[in-house]
Parts: C-alpha cells; structure tokens; sequence
C-alpha cells in the first residue's frame, strides 16, 4: 500500500515538498508521519474533529445558518529561520503603520513632505475626519493587527494586504491547535511546535493597557454587533478566555462624555471597548445615524480621554489598498528602515499613464477594490470571462481610485485532504500582532486559511476557505524562566493513607458470612 | 452583571427545567394510559393539554406528543424549550462554563435524531434523555460556576420553573379520568419515590403524596423547597434589603406563597387544590414579571433619534 503523498504533485511552490519531489528539510518529520497514515484512519479523524467542533458549537454563520469552521488537518510548518524574518517584518509594519496613523490623523508631515500625495487621503472611503486630533488613551491605534502574507512562486513571503480595523481569526488559531492536540496527538511527535494559547493574554494586556489614565482596574469590554454576526463565535470565545464581558450597542449608553454599561447593579462604567462594529456603525451621532449595534456619544468619550476603543477608529485608511502601495515608501519615511517584507507588485489605477498601461493586459492581472475585505469584488484577470473583465473595465474607468490592480501571484500550495487522497492546495497566511505601547508581539504562526477548491486562489471563508492549524517549529523545546524552573522537583508523596474500612469492619464481616459452619 | 446576560441566564434556567419537568409530566401520562386498562386516553391528553395552557383539544396521545413534545416552535414543549434555551446561551456563552454550553449545545445537535428514534420506538427513552441531560446541565452549574450573581439567576430560574411545573403536573394528577389513586407514577414522575418510601414508611395513598411534594421541606423537587430556594437566591441578588421587610416584589410574592403552604394544616391540603395550585401558577408569574422590571429592565432602547429628511 502506497503513501497518501505518492502520487502528489503541485505546479506552484509548495510548502511541504523541495522542487525535487522530497520534502523540505523541516518537513520531513511531518511527511513521514503522513506517509504512514491510511485513509480510513484520516477520516475517523475527520469525525472527531467535526463531532469536536458542532458540539463545542465551533461555527461561522452564513446566510443566517451555522457552519462549522473548515479546519483540514494537516498542519502548514514554518521552519524557526523563516519565522524571525516573517516577525521582524509583522512588527517593523505595525511601527510604520502606527506611526502613519498617528500622522495622518495629526499633523499630517507625510503629505507635507510629499511621500504620499493628498489625494490618496482625502479620497478614502476609511478616512474619518470625526477623528482628527483624537489622541488614543496610551498612544496606540492598532491593539491588533492581522497582516495577509501569501508566499510567490519563488519562495519569497510578501505582504498581501494589512488588516487593522477589526482582524478576525485569531479565535480559530487557539481552537485549531486545541483541536489537533486532541484529534491527532500522533503527528506532534517528534516535532517541538510554539504554544499559541499564551497569546490572548497579550491581547488582554493590550487592551488594558488601552486604559484612561488613573484606572488601575479597567472595565474592558467586547462590542458585538450580535449573534447573528458572522465572527460572533470568535467573540463570544475571546470574552470568555479574557474574562471580559460581552456586550450589545444595547448594553451601552454615555452620559457626560462616560461611557456605562446596564447592568442588574445599576450603571457600571466601562473603561476600554474591544469593539468588533465597523466604525460606521460605531456611533451613530458621527456616522450612520441608523447603526443600532454602536453607542451614541461614544467617539466623543473617547476623544474626551474618559475610554479607550481598541482599534482606534478611522484605522481603515492605513489598510487601504492604494496606502497599501505606499506602505514600503512609508516604512522608510517614518522608521528609516527597508522593508523586511516585500509587498506585491501592485499599481495604482488612479494615475492616469498606470491606467493606460494596465487597462490592455486586465486579464493577466488581479484587480481588487481599494476599501473592500473578505474577498468580495475582487476580479482575477486569467480566470475571468470577456464579459466579467468588461464590466471591471467599465468599473475601474468609473472610478479609478476606488481600483488597484496588482499582479496574479501564484499562492504556495500544501497538502490538504481531498476526497481520499492529498491534494496541493493554495494557503496564505495571517499572523497576528499585539500593540499594547510598549512592545508589539506577534503570535507565533496565525491563521493559515486554505483554498479548499482545486485552483483556487481564494482562501477567506465567507467565500469557501478553510484553514489549517499553523506550526511554527524551533529546534529545541524553549527553556522555561528562572523563577518557575525551581518548582520541577515535586514534593514527596504524603505518605501512607489508610485503607478504608470497607463496608463492615473484619469481625463483623466474618460473622456475617460465619453462622454455624458445620 | 449586565441586565441582557442576567435575563438569559434566567431563561436558560426555566427552559431547561421545563423540558425537563414537560418530560416527566408526559411520562406519568404514557405510563398511565399503558399500565392502567381503565384510563380513558383521549380525556388523559385532555387534561395535559389543559393544564399546560394549550387551546387546542387534544385528539390523541401523538398529537400531543408532536405538540408538547416535539415541536421546535413551541415554546412550552421538550424540544423547544431545549432550543430557547440554547438560544438564550448562545447569546451569552462568555456567562456559562464551557462544559454548560457544550452539553446544552450536544443535546440540541442530538435532537433531531432523538425525536426520530421516539416516533418510531415510542417515547420513554427520549424522556429519559431529557431528564439525564437536564440533570448533567444542574450538575454542571453546580460544580462548574462561581457562585455569583450569573449563577444565582439560573437557579432563580430554574426553582420558579419548577413551582410552576410542579403545580401543573399536580393540578394533572388531580382532575386524570383514572379511577384508581395510582399516585405511584405521580412519585416516579417526580423521581420521589424512594424518598418518599423512606420519609412516610407506608402504602402510597394521595394524601401523603400531595403532602410530600407540596411541603416536604427537605425534597429538592417539593413546591415549598423550590420556593425556598428561589427566594435565597432572591436574597442573595438583593443583599440592600436587610433588616425590615422586604419591598422585592418578586420576593414578597414568593414569601407569602411560601407561608401560605407553611402554615396550612396537613388535613386541609385537600380543600380548594386546584384553586392553591392555579395561585402557585399565580404566583411564579407575577414573580417572574416583577424579577424582570427590578433587574432586566429592558435598556430604554437606543436613546438617539433618527431624523430622515423627506424631500
């Protein structure tokens, strides 16, 4: 009987397998332990994992419905080397982010001195002109950051698009690694794999740290817009790891520039909202005046310095995609630095001789719209049809600063379960960062989402996705700190315990099966 | 804690013991109708329906099994009162323990399959189901969460379900076409049985019965225990009320209820019971209500008003 990876092939890059048909030299562990799998074996795994999921009610709603979350269980790895660079590069772009925003919605020098024209500011949807001069309570705007990189047909990792208003997922990166520890214990083996579990706490600090000045024992809540959200498992999972209450636009009110929520005690004051609303719908006395799900007066408490809100609001406009080609330009400017990740070669419609060139060959390119997330709108030139890519043209003539178009990157593939065999498909990765004004953190690995049809480029999972759980490896299990490696000699066993009597002591006993034995 | 996550919590509390305690009243109905050769089965199912506030005549044991039973719509039968209740905990899973939602949350997944294997092979293990669920959601609570206000609501909830319960199953008991006192399965149904064996050392005779789960003290699923316990929790949520009485509403009701049962002397307990157990159905209500406007009072929704311009 052959191995599930006998006949595996993949025409792009792939995770797993070297272009010379064996694997990586850091996924060999892996591959050996999978060439060992049967197929049946796989699939009662896949029983467990989904009986695991639908009870635990580990779920993303569709179209009113409950899914469960496609979690496919063979792990996507990234060698220790790999993973510095990927988190030197996650942090080096959050500090130029945050140093953008605070400029953007401050004095403004990057326009001043010219590396990013007005225009591109003042034309995106994202930016909030209710928040300028608004300072965040300790500085920070990105509490959490989820930057998409996807590896090219040469290996090389590249920033695909940053997400800093409200990033999910992080929920599924602790709930698949749960998941794989229980459903697959075996393949851990041999493999020394960073704990991902630790880093919700550091979301925690952050969000803490995101405090009012004098408030030592903040009030930090979660903003839902509700059950029927699509991210409302991630929600209510991360109020419930942090300890946080979990709370509706409902639960909320201002009164005097403070915020409170309604509680059987009466009012409580809140000091650090953890909002998963967009910021149209934050607050409907600055933007859409029929958002339910928000607070009214909120951006005012905030600005009043009596609440912190985590993301800041208006963050939108440094993950724009037309910012996003500036965001190498701009780690320069603010930080000094050249970027440690590479961005995809990306053009911007919106000057007039890039158009020109771009509009001929839209069928070799991807065109994305610049506000957009989640996948939607976007138009990839070699698999759409002549009337799709008209109608894109039609659209990007419209308005072309609502356009990028950048060009196809072919994403890495990694063995995934297809039916009954392993089957190259595409990946990209989310890791997730943590600003708590001191030290930005990156979780180890993130959220590798999967395109679970053959070919496809699309991995996010409102449109069909999965995902994968995500080993970052390090050659020797880390060490534990001074102060707790005391504690590994156990104390001695108390020592003997008495039997216990049983139910009739030994004489009582004795008599009962006695009588007159003769 | 917030009002939205308390008033949840109560729910969850009352959805769950009334699957459960529906269940248990169902039971004694299908034991009757079987064991008992003399039971009219139609003016049995008559009498349930009544008592548990349904307008349509029952016509057979399976339609009210599809009605009080089975119906996701429902909110007073098994399978729906499970839904709501794991409705209810969904929108507020950050308040429960992980293993209460799961178990809540597998029941509701097994459903489906349940009541499929009941319609074909009739209903007993599918209330017994409910009750082991029921059971394991109580023990989680009890050995899962903290003692605070989240939990003294579910309990609130769950003892003022089960006041109510009690009393109809009773009020049922009473007016069944049986002409025999088979008060036994009444017992079974309120898992009393052995207790009450051991308390009363005697022959099961409805006097004693109605005795023992109306004022029994020390059994959990007693009227007067539930109400006992409900109004500690009562207490326990409004500790501001101290040294003179108490201006609680909710707790008012229940105390007065509580003495009304207290004091009544054994040999009266017969006189005017239906009109008692009707005042207990009473009495949940208006407790229930005044619980909501002292702790749900429901956020005075979005105090922002939307001016659209009409052109």
């Amino acid at each position: 009987m052959g191995g599930l990876l006998d006949s595996y092939r993949s025409t792009a890059y792939d995770e797993m397998m070297a272009p010379d048909g064996w694997p990586h030299e850091h996924t060999r562990a892996l591959y050996d332990a999978l060439q060992l799998l049967s197929i049946t074996d796989l699939e009662e795994r896949c029983a467990a994992r989904d009986r695991s999921f639908r009870n635990q009610g580990v779920t993303f709603s569709r179209a009113g419905e409950e899914w469960l979350f496609p979690l496919d269980l063979i792990p996507r790895l990234l060698p220790a080397a790999e993973w510095a660079v990927i988190e030197a590069g996650v942090i080096q772009r959050v500090r130029a982010l945050e140093a953008f925003l605070a400029d953007i919605y401050g004095p403004g020098a990057v326009l001043a001195d010219g590396v990013m024209p007005y225009s591109v500011v003042a034309t995106c949807a994202n930016y909030y002109r209710q928040v300028t001069d608004l300072e965040p309570t300790n500085g920070v705007r990105i509490h959490l950051a989820g930057i998409d990189l996807v590896r090219d047909e040469t290996g090389t990792m590249r920033v695909l698009e940053d997400n800093l208003r409200v990033p999910s997922g992080i929920s599924f990166v602790v709930e698949n690694r749960h998941t794989m520890a229980r459903v697959f214990p075996g393949l851990f083996l041999e493999q020394h794999v960073r704990p991902v579990a630790g880093h919700l706490g550091w979301l925690l600090e952050a969000l803490r740290a995101a405090a009012p000045a004098g408030v030592d024992e903040p009030t930090v809540v979660l903003l839902t817009p509700g059950v029927y959200n699509p991210a409302y498992f991630e929600h209510a999972f991360l109020a419930r790891k942090m300890g946080i209450e979990l709370v509706e636009g409902r639960d909320l009110f201002c009164r005097g520039n403070v915020l409170y929520m309604r509680t059987t005690g009466g009012s409580q004051r809140v000091d650090v909202v953890y909002r998963r609303v967009d910021d149209d719908f934050l607050d409907p006395v600055l933007f859409r005046p029929d958002s339910v799900v928000g607070c009214p007066g909120l951006v005012n408490a905030a600005r009043a310095g009596n609440v912190g809100i985590a993301n800041a609001v208006g963050n939108g406009v440094a993950d724009d995609k037309l910012v996003y080609s500036y965001v190498p330009a701009l780690i320069e400017y603010y930080l000094g630095e050249q970027p440690v990740l590479p961005n995809v070669p990306t053009y911007r419609l919106a000057e007039p001789d890039v158009l020109a060139d771009c509009l001929p060959r839209l069928d070799r390119l991807v065109l994305k719209p610049v506000g957009g997330s989640g996948g939607y709108g976007l138009v990839i030139g070699p698999e759409a049809s002549a009337a799709q890519l008209d109608t894109a043209r039609a659209a990007v003539l419209a308005n072309p600063r609502e356009w990028i178009a950048q060009e196809v990157v072919t994403l890495s593939t990694t063995p995934s379960l297809e039916g009954d065999r392993l089957a190259p498909r595409h990946v990209d990765l989310r890791p997730f960062a943590t600003n708590d004004g001191e030290q930005i953190r990156v979780l180890p690995g993130g959220l590798t989402r999967v395109a679970l049809r053959a070919g496809s480029l699309i991995v996010n999972s409102s449109q069909g996705g999965g995902s994968k759980d995500t080993w970052v490896l390090t050659t020797a299990p880390q060490r534990l700190p001074e102060h707790t490696r005391q504690m590994v000699e156990p104390p001695p066993a108390v020592a003997s315990r008495l039997p216990d009597q049983g139910p009739r002591g030994d004489q009582v006993g004795q008599q009962q099966q006695g009588g007159t034995a003769c | 804690m917030l009002s939205r996550v308390a008033e949840a919590l109560f729910w969850i509390g009352r959805y769950v013991e009334r699957s459960e305690d529906t269940a248990r009243l169902l039971d004694v109905l299908f034991h009757q109708i079987l064991e008992d050769p003399a039971m009219d089965e139609i003016a049995g199912c008559r009498v349930v329906s009544a008592v548990m506030g349904i307008e349509e005549t029952a016509a057979s044991s399976t339609w009210l099994m599809e009605h009080l039973g089975y119906d996701r719509h429902n909110h007073s039968s098994i399978v729906g009162s499970l839904c709501s209740a794991r409705q209810h905990a969904r929108s507020v899973r950050e308040a429960l323990s992980a293993e209460i939602w799961e178990c809540l949350n597998t029941a509701y997944h097994e459903l489906p399959a349940r009541v499929e294997a009941a319609r074909g092979f009739g209903p007993s293990p599918f209330f017994s189901y409910v009750r082991q669920r029921a059971a394991m959601i109580a023990g989680l609570a009890q050995s899962t969460m903290s003692r605070d206000d989240a939990y003294d609501f579910l309990i609130l909830g769950r003892n003022l379900e089960r006041v109510d319960m009690t009393a109809r199953l009773l009020s049922a008991r009473i007016y069944a076409p049986s002409p025999y006192e088979e008060w036994i399965t009444t017992l079974r149904a309120c898992s009393a049985q052995e207790a009450y064996q051991r308390t009363y050392q005697r022959s099961v005779e409805g006097q004693s019965v109605l005795e023992f789960l109306l004022l029994d003290r020390l059994f959990p699923r007693s009227v007067i225990h539930a109400l006992i316990v409900a109004e500690d929790a009562l207490a326990r949520l409004d500790p501001a009320s101290g040294r003179t009485g108490s201006a609680d509403e909710a707790r008012l009701a229940l105390g007065r209820a509580r003495t009304d049962l207290e004091f009544l002397p054994a040999e009266d307990l017969f006189d005017g019971l239906p009109a008692r157990l009707q005042r207990l159905q009473a009495t949940v209500s208006e407790a229930s209500d005044a619980i909501g406007r002292r702790f749900f009072a429901e956020a005075a929704a979005l105090d922002w008003s939307l001016e659209e311009s009409r052109s």
